[in-house]
């Protein structure tokens, strides 16, 4: 299988461009039968890509597991931005939840704190192992979180210590917000970017008292699940046109003023063609 | 001269521009403008930080309104901690430089006389029997809307076109505030009502049902929960919402409530919380597919009845969709949250019908016309 995680920087145009020569590159030969795109900017990328699917990422990520635990119960996934939880019984979701306001238990908080510590973030669950008492952090909020890390840090902790207070500190925020009023039944499978750290794992372990399975490419279950509906989905498509990812895609935003509602229409355009346009909440008014 | 303004709320803006006219004939009445993005940032901008969202979206309306020359604003007030929401919306704006008259009802607690008194005050030739019978049709005209907006929500993800709906709601909304007496508005209810009927729907035999209970702002403007219902009849469900303006008039009955209720509540929550429950319990009995519980974000009294409403779900194995809004812009996060959702009791469902060939539980629609408990 041909994959690639990479980080969009803030340009989901120019990341998907560079995902699919580096997987052209893995797999010269190989036909592209059907493209699935998930996450936040799927709309986006499934209009550039005409995607002949374009899902959420919680059925994504849930068919995505299923295919390869099919007996998974509890999912936990927590990625750059958001962490979710999906509870499944007889192979269908049956609950879920994704963290709301706050971005405590998420990768994005590990990868920040990994930056004030000068620690690359692939070494931080090595490092966390090693660590005999890991210091206390605070869970509840980012803030308190970082504050609390810099006060044990002055107060002569290592390193390791910090980074293993810090995984303990992602897994808690995560069982007391996204998890909060679920029940986490086992066989429970952790994935996502974060899954990859050995200390939120271990911390997750502790936690909940069940052994927990990561799959070899937890990280890249969203993009299974997304990959398997397209091809229960796909039609007779045209072969995939690689030249494309040479144009230029652009997106445009406007505030329609064609009635009171005020829409703020954002419009897509590959070189001067409109490929899809976002944001109408009215029938009359030009997409 | 007067110039009264008052704040958005869904469609009712229609219903009380007439009742403001009635009251007031020689008064010019301010609409708000449509809720833009400017609106809720005007409001944010003006409004303590942790308040919940109608204050905000409140406050951008009075503010956009006295720059459009308003200088006599309404506030209800009443409920929860909304009913504070006055003192301290007024203060504010004073405090911005803006001269005005502020009418809040909450602080004569509603009274109907004390009420009268404070608008025969601006209106001097105001009579009570005018008074009464403004008030009495206006009420009339909400329920009707209320009547065939929950059977349009119910229809509307199955019209054929879905134009049909929209439109004839727009020539019946104009009329019914048009219409001077209280025959003619039950005339134009019943015209309306058969027309609805007529329009062609391509209903399933056994359509997912969605039952919507929350906080009572947050589900009736539409502007302040991103159009979620539009969105979920977009996807083929049927919507059932109770809780309306009328619902809040009529059909509050906390005593009843919390003892139909019992099991999952002792005391009340609060404002409408203990409705949510009742309303919740409702739909699970009636196997409806699933529940969407909308609040403001920080919104106590259905904080107070998230685990009750959890409880319902896992006795009754009813999926429920939990959701905050503030004014925050950013819809991805609520779309995946929606898509998911209705993904999930669609999975649901087919599963139920492998297993039982066809569910054991009923598919009825119409839920507000039966007695609820």
């Amino acid at each position: 299988m041909a994959s690639a995680y990479i980080w969009t920087q803030g340009d989901p145009i120019g990341a998907v461009k560079r995902l699919l020569n580096i997987l052209r590159r893995q797999a010269p030969d190989a036909e592209i039968g059907s493209i699935g795109t998930t996450g936040s900017a799927r709309k986006l990328i499934g209009a550039m890509l005409h995607a002949d699917v374009v899902k959420n990422e919680i059925t994504a990520h849930a068919v995505g597991t299923l295919s390869r635990h099919a007996d998974v119960r509890t999912i936990i996934e927590i990625g750059g931005q958001d962490s979710k939880i999906i509870l499944i019984e007889d192979g269908i979701v049956k609950d879920y939840a994704m963290n709301t306001l706050c971005a405590a238990g998420t990768g994005a908080f590990l990868s920040s704190q990994a930056k004030r510590l000068e620690i690359p973030i692939e070494a931080m669950g090595d490092m966390a192992m090693q660590s005999q008492s890991p210091a206390k952090i605070a869970a509840r909020c980012t803030v308190f979180a970082e504050s609390d890390m810099i006060h044990k840090a002055q107060a002569g902790y290592s390193k390791m210590d910090l980074v293993a207070g810090l995984c303990r500190a992602v897994a808690a925020n995560y069982l007391n917000n996204v998890g909060k009023g679920k029940q986490i039944v086992s066989p429970i499978v952790f994935q996502g970017g974060v899954s990859k750290n050995k200390g939120v794992l271990a911390a997750f372990q502790e936690e909940l008292g069940e052994k927990i399975h990561v799959d070899a490419d937890s990280h890249l279950m969203g993009a299974l699940g997304a990959a398997i509906l397209s091809q229960k989905k796909t039609t007779h498509r045209k072969p995939f046109d690689f030249s494309m990812l040479q144009m230029e895609y652009v997106t445009r935003a406007h505030i329609c003023s064609g009635c009171t509602n005020n829409c703020e229409i954002v419009q897509f355009y590959r070189g001067d063609t409109l490929l899809d346009s976002w944001g109408k909440r009215c029938e009359g008014s030009v997409g | 001269m007067l110039k009264i303004g008052y704040p958005h709320l869904g469609d009712y803006h229609i219903p009380i521009r007439r009742l403001l006219q009635d009251l007031f004939p020689t008064a010019e009445i301010v609409s708000p403008p449509p809720f833009t993005q400017k609106t809720v940032e005007l409001g944010g901008r003006h409004s303590p930080d942790f308040v919940c969202a109608p204050f905000k979206y409140n406050m951008g309306n009075y503010i956009e309104m006295l720059e459009a020359g308003a200088n006599v604003l309404l506030q209800t007030g009443l409920g929860c901690r909304y009913g504070y929401y006055g003192e301290v919306q007024e203060q504010i704006l004073r405090d911005l430089g803006y001269d005005f008259t502020f009418l809040c009802f909450s602080r004569e607690k509603a009274h109907p006389q004390k009420i009268y008194e404070t608008c025969k005050k601006l209106n001097p030739n105001l009579t009570f029997s005018i008074f009464s019978r403004a008030v009495l049709q206006a009420i009339t005209r909400i329920y009707f809307m209320d009547q065939l907006d929950y059977f349009l929500r119910e229809q509307i993800g199955f019209a054929k076109n879905t134009n049909c709906f929209t439109k004839t709601k727009k020539l019946f909304l104009k009329e019914l505030t048009a219409e001077n007496s209280m025959f003619g508005l039950y005339r134009i209810f019943h015209k309306y009502r058969a027309r609805y009927h007529a329009i062609e729907t391509q209903m399933p035999q056994n359509p997912l049902r969605v039952g919507i209970v929350g906080e009572l702002y947050t589900l009736m403007e539409p502007y302040s929960n991103h159009f979620l219902e539009k969105r979920l009849a977009e996807g083929g469900i049927v919507v059932s919402r109770k809780m309306s303006a009328s619902f809040l008039l009529f059909g509050k009955r906390d005593r009843r409530s919390l003892h139909s209720s019992r099991g999952y509540l002792q005391y009340t929550v609060g404002a409408n919380g203990i409705d949510s429950v009742v309303g919740s319990r409702q739909y699970a009995k009636d196997g409806y597919d699933g529940l969407i519980h909308m609040k403001s974000f920080g919104c106590t009294p259905e904080l107070n009845a998230q685990p009750a409403l959890d409880q319902i779900s896992r006795d009754y194995d009813i999926p429920i969709l939990h959701l905050s809004f503030d004014t925050q812009t950013g819809e991805v996060g609520l779309e995946t949250r929606i898509e998911a959702f209705m993904d999930m009791i669609e999975m649901k469902r087919k599963q139920q019908h492998e297993n039982y060939n066809q569910s054991r539980r009923g598919y009825r629609l119409h839920l507000h016309k039966r007695r609820v408990h």
